[in-house]
Parts: structure tokens; sequence; C-alpha cells
């Protein structure tokens, strides 16, 4: 395998009314890195994100996924490389009990029910839900629904993570237990986000989207250090680097 | 009680039954498979006797009356979920007892017409059948039974839908409560009554998220290695008490519905004094 996993190449964009969403991006990103993205509202991160795994075609330019361009004939191939954790659980949650959600990627790929299920043991035991296995997802809480998300990709061993907000609409301590988690995975993890204090947790490397275009992309503490960049791009420094409001300091 | 807090009892109150399918008790640990050949079979016999039939109909309450016992099923709330469905049978036969006039009986000086025999007859059958669908799903939960539907021979893709419809059920209900809080909150003077030209927008709206809903959905299966055919692991086994259980109560059932078990009874009491 080559060492860079990710390569997008000069990938342009046009909504089927010839809005351009996408305006050209060329990135790459190497094994293991932890890469967040970061932008305002309507900045083309979602987009970005659903060319990751081919649901949409770009216009112009190519993405590859380890060796292979991203075509139609290696989009099932892709599909298992790059999991994609979807923002709303409820979206990517369609089965009624939690083992058969987790268990339905590792089924599509034909493993015997003996692999799929330890495949989804081994998944559940990860995200720390062993004891929910049974229940229906609707009855989950949202912070137990984004780790049976977690699982439910995790169960496809796949070499790249993509998620989509994934700390959006969790409770302080379950969002700091997401970062924990997150932050023991070894995949190559792609992150779009508003939440930049996790981006400080968890991605040594910071893409900011502006308007369909790559602002800036570098290492997270020189971009978060840049303000007049973060301003241009709709973004505030996270929290802990912006000084104490009742101190002063 | 107003329209958002109806809806969202009738939400928890779904939910319920799945809550209800998850203990552990010897009919829940019966393989779904038997459980809903006997009651198919239950079903059919209640449902085939002639429409002003009484005494035969009650020997079969004793299989709800056996399952609540064998399940630890709470009566009180199936009860009252008999009682919530019931206006759609009693206005199927609310009419009967104007149509036919002609007397069967009386009591004293009642005369008690054919119309009146038949109503009765009809809701006795509304709560057997019912009685026995919901402990049936409340003893086994949805998605098993779906998939004993399948492993019984029911297409793949009617069990399937049955499943995503059973899933998102809820889904839509949060959904529809959200809109109708959101339009309540704002409706005054209205008292959160739905006008007809506003309840044409709240639904068109909501089939827009639906299908917004549906594109994610299948993006996320396809992310998955969805190539068209839902699997399932699942290992069913019908062992000696999964046959004890359906040949038994089927045998019971059909000869309750061949044989006067309620008149045999009678007669023999009878003869006895």
């Amino acid at each position: 395998m080559s060492h860079h996993i990710v390569a997008v190449e000069d990938l342009k964009f046009n909504y089927p009314d010839h809005t351009p969403a996408l305006k050209g991006l060329s990135f790459t990103i190497y094994h293991g890195e932890s890469v967040a993205i970061v932008g305002a509202n309507g900045a083309g991160k979602s987009t970005l994100l659903l060319h990751l795994n081919g649901f949409l075609a770009p216009t112009n330019g190519q993405v590859r996924i380890g060796d292979s361009l991203l075509t139609c004939d290696t989009l099932q191939e892709v599909r298992r490389t790059v999991g994609m954790v979807f923002q709303d659980p409820d979206d990517q949650l369609f089965m009624t009990t939690v083992f058969d959600d987790v268990a339905f990627g590792p089924l599509n790929l034909d493993m015997t029910p003996e692999e799929v299920k330890k495949r989804v043991e081994d998944a559940l035991e990860t995200v720390g839900v062993t004891d929910l296995a049974e229940r229906p997802p609707h009855r989950l809480s949202t912070g137990q629904k984004r780790r049976v998300a977690i699982a439910s990709v995790l169960s496809m061993a796949p070499d790249i993570l993509v998620m989509d907000e994934p700390t959006a609409g969790l409770d302080p301590r379950a969002r700091r237990r997401l970062i924990e988690l997150l932050a023991t995975f070894k995949h190559t993890k792609i992150i779009a986000t508003h939440d930049l204090d996790m981006v400080m947790d968890l991605c040594e490397r910071t893409i900011v989207m502006h308007a369909g275009e790559i602002k800036a992309d570098g290492r997270t503490t020189d971009i978060f250090a840049d303000n007049d960049l973060l301003k241009s791009s709709r973004l505030e420094k996270p929290l802990r680097m912006q000084g104490c409001p009742a101190c002063g300091g | 009680m107003c329209i958002s807090s109806r809806i969202d009892k009738a939400f928890y109150d779904i939910g319920r039954l799945d809550i209800l399918a998850l203990a552990d008790t010897p009919l829940h640990r019966l393989d779904p498979r038997a459980k809903l050949l006997a009651t198919l079979v239950f079903i059919v016999c209640v449902v085939s006797f002639g429409k002003y039939e009484i005494s035969r109909l009650l020997p079969f309450s004793l299989y709800p009356a056996v399952l609540i016992g064998l399940g630890d099923l709470p009566p009180g709330y199936l009860a009252k979920k008999l009682i919530m469905v019931s206006p759609f049978v009693i206005f199927i036969g609310i009419f009967n007892p104007w149509f036919d006039q002609t007397v069967m009986f009386t009591i004293g000086p009642i005369a008690i017409s054919g119309g009146w025999v038949s109503f009765a007859s009809l809701i006795i059958r509304f709560i057997l059948t019912v009685s026995a669908a919901l402990i049936l799903i409340a003893s086994t939960g949805f998605a098993p039974m779906c998939m004993a539907m399948e492993k019984l021979g029911t297409p793949k893709i009617f069990a399937v839908q049955l499943l995503m419809l059973y899933r998102y059920l809820f889904v839509l209900i949060a959904e529809s409560l959200r809109i109708v809080r959101a339009h309540s909150l704002r409706s005054f003077s209205r008292k959160g009554k739905i006008t007809y030209r506003v309840f044409l927008q709240i639904a068109g709206n909501l089939l827009l998220r639906t299908i917004d809903r549906a594109q994610r959905i299948h993006m996320a299966m396809l992310s998955r290695a969805f190539t068209g055919e839902i699997k399932i692991v699942r290992q069913f086994s019908f062992g000696y008490k999964e046959w004890l259980f359906a040949a038994g109560f089927s045998v019971i059932f059909i000869t309750m519905r061949s044989a006067d078990i309620a008149g045999l009874l009678g007669r023999l009491l009878m003869e006895i004094k």
C-alpha cells in the first residue's frame, strides 16, 4: 500500500443548478493522520465528505483512496476502506436492534455468521456498549446512538474513518468520553466539525474551508493562532485559546 | 388533552410493547415462529365462525388468558390498547341492530334482535384476535416477528419493508411531534388547532423531510456495502417446546372450532344435575 491514503486533486463540484459548491480542492492525507475540516456553515464540508465515499461524483478532478482511483468499479472497495459516520445517528442506525445494525456491514461483505458475531462483539466492546446489543436503536440516548453508529462502521474494519460532526448534540461528559475513545483509534481520521476544542485534542492537522475553497491547510496550532484567517473564515479561536473572561488572564 | 401531548403519549406507548418484549419468561423464550403459527391458527378459527356465534367463541379466551399468565404481561395495559382501537370495530358493527331486526330470543320482556347478537359476536371476535396479536408482539418483539415471518416463507421484501417501517415509525412520530410542537407554540388564539390549510403544509413538509432522510439512510446503507438484499443473522431453534406449543394450541383451537365445547360442558352439567 502506498503511504498516502486519501488524495484529492483539483476537485470541483457543481450542484445540478450549476451553483458551484467546491471550487477546485487539492490535498493529500497520509496514513494514520488525523485531519479536521473546519469552516462556516455552507462552506462545503459535508459536500466534500460525500465525495470521499463516492456518493457525489466530481464535476472535475479526482479522488484517490489508497491505490485506487474512485470510480464506479472501485466504489465497493472504497466504501469498505472508508467508514463514514453520519451526523444524525438516526440516519445511520436503520435496523431494529443494535446487534443487527452493527452486523449489517459485515453481513454484506459475506462473512460467516461466526465471524460476523465476533466482529459485532468486538466493535460493541470497543465503543463500550456491549450491554445494548439487543436494544432497539430508537430507545437509546443520543450519546449511546453515536457510539453504536461508530461501532456499526468499526465492524467493517475500515482504514479511514470519516466523521461529520461527531460531538454534535452530546452532553459535556459524553463528548469528553467520545473524544477519549476517538483518540484511541489508530485509523486515519477525517473529521468535519465546528467543535474546535475537539480538533485541538484529536487532530494535529486542520484544513480550513470557506465558500467551496481551501483557505488554509496546516498544523492545527498554527491555524488557530492566526486571528485574521479565523475571522475571514467566520471562525473563532477554540475556547481554551481565548483569554479568561472572568479573571482577564 | 392537547394535540402535542397526545402524540407524545402515543410515542411512549408504542415503545412500551418493545420493553415488554425484552422480558425473559417461558413465553418470551419460545421461538417466534411457534407463537406466530399458533396465533394464526387461533385467528383463523375465531374469524371463521358464523356471524351469530357467541357461546362457542367464549372458550377461545383461554388462549390470551394463558399467554398473559405465561408471559407475565400486564392485562390492564393490553386492555387499554384494545379500547384505543375499539372505535373502528364499533363503527363497523354499530348499524347491525338497525339492519337486522329479526328477533333471535327474548330475555324476560326484552327481545334481542339478530343485529345485537351479531354486533356482540363481532366485538368478542375483535377482542380475541386483537389481544392475541398484541400478546404476540409484546412477548416477541416486532423485529424477531418479522424475521419469523420471513423464515416461514413470507417474501423477504415484505418482511424487510415491515422492519424498516417499524424502525422509522418512531423517527417519523418524533419528527411530526416536533412540527406540531413548533406549530402550537406560535398558534396562540387557535389553541393549537391545525387548520386544513396548515395541515397541508405540515404534511408536505413532513414528506419532504422524509424523502431527505430516506436519501441519507440509503447513503448510510450504501456505505456499508449494501447491494440490495438485507441480511440478518439470527439463530432460531424450533425444539420440542415449540412443537408442543404450536401443535398443542392448534389442536385445541381446531377442536373448539369443530366441536361445541361450551354446549358440551353445559349438557354435561345438566346431566349430572
